[in-house]
């Protein structure tokens, strides 16, 4: 029997912790979608969205504070901390030295020590710049952070973010924003299959068929932003997304039917009349 | 530090907060500084002259004439275009 699953007097049980939990980094989270905190139209949605999302991590950028108080405040205004894990991020930053400044100003916020490390190394794909990414991870696992690296889908990259430390290597599904979905599910499977650390899929993911399909690959889970907060209706994509992981991870450990290109009758071809 | 950026009655220094230069009362210890500029310093964290002052020194360590201060917090942000990238200085 596949884990999160088992039969109890013929009937299949549905674990539901074992299928939505996410453990990374020593820490045992409450669902395996994990959700950015940006480009909401007003705080109030983004709370909400977020609570209907069912993600216990959320991710934070780090930015100077607004003197003159013409933008935004600071998110904790709005985000309680004893509420949601908070995962600083290097949003933003396109070197390794960049980066690793921002980690060092977000772990200094005295929340905990870990990291979503980021570097971007082109403006209009915005594809990670992953030996950047390697070397930013290197220094900072070294220095005590507990590493979520973003990089391609490109299995030896994964492999060397694992090798220098990082907690969980976290593979696109497609560019930041762009909401194309799942665009290699082979590479993201062989990730999947070769790594030991956590496999998270990070930006890409538009609907939420895309995240039920990212699930289906095997990966331990989801982080997303915009397809929540450019949704038309942010906490009913947000509802959506939550069911979707749950359902694409169940059915990945329910294991699939193998496809082909030819029917197969579901019913008995004998005993038919004459 | 140099002591160009005094002003003629002695009353004031010149700091870089943020990338902007402000006159601040001399003689204000970190935490003093950030009140007086209405923050909460629990939500912020200060990087002075490119070093990241610890929260419990921010009642010591005193803003001199010529230093370079960050004064960051969290906001809202998912990836890279999720969120407005805004270059500090180096």
């Amino acid at each position: 029997m596949t884990e999160g699953v088992r039969t109890e007097g013929g009937e299949t049980v549905v674990l539901e912790d074992r299928s939505e939990t996410l453990a990374v980094g020593g820490r045992e989270l409450g669902s395996r979608l994990i959700v950015g905190t940006g480009k909401y139209s007003d705080n109030a949605t983004m709370v909400e969205a977020i609570r209907a999302s069912g993600a216990a991590m959320v991710t934070v950028a780090v930015r100077r504070v607004d003197l003159d108080r013409t933008q935004e405040e600071g998110i904790l205004h709005h985000l309680d901390p004893h509420e949601f894990f908070l995962l600083a991020n290097t949003a933003g930053c396109y070197s390794a030295e960049e980066a690793i400044r921002y980690a060092r100003l977000a772990r200094a916020a005295g929340f905990n020590d870990f990291l979503k490390l980021e570097v971007i190394g082109d403006q209009e794909t915005l594809l990670p710049d992953v030996q950047e990414t390697i070397e930013a991870a290197k220094v900072l696992t070294e220095d005590g952070f507990k590493v979520m690296a973003y990089t391609n889908d490109d299995l030896v990259t994964a492999l060397r973010l694992e090798d220098v430390g990082c907690i969980a290597v976290m593979p696109l599904a497609s560019p930041i924003g762009s909401g194309l979905g799942l665009v290699n599910p082979y590479f993201i499977r062989e990730i999947k299959r070769r790594l030991e650390v956590p496999v998270i899929v990070d930006a890409g993911v538009g609907t939420a068929s895309d995240a039920c399909l990212t699930m289906e690959q095997g990966v331990d889970g989801i982080l997303m932003n915009t397809a929540l907060a450019a949704a038309d209706d942010p906490v009913g994509m947000a509802t959506a997304m939550r069911y979707a992981v749950r359902a694409g991870r169940l059915a990945f450990l329910a294991g699939r039917m193998p496809s082909r290109e030819i029917a197969v009758p579901s019913s008995p071809t004998r005993g038919m009349l004459d | 530090m140099s002591g160009a950026g005094r002003s003629k009655r002695g009353d004031t220094v010149g700091v870089r907060i943020n990338g902007e230069d402000r006159k601040v009362p001399r003689g204000l210890d970190v935490r003093s500084l950030l009140e007086w500029l209405e923050l909460t310093p629990e939500l912020v964290v200060v990087e002075r002259n490119l070093e990241i002052l610890e929260r419990d020194q921010y009642g010591s360590v005193t803003v001199e004439d010529g230093d370079a201060l960050e004064v960051v917090h969290f906001v809202g942000g998912g990836l890279a275009s999720s969120t407005f990238p805004e270059e500090m200085e180096s």
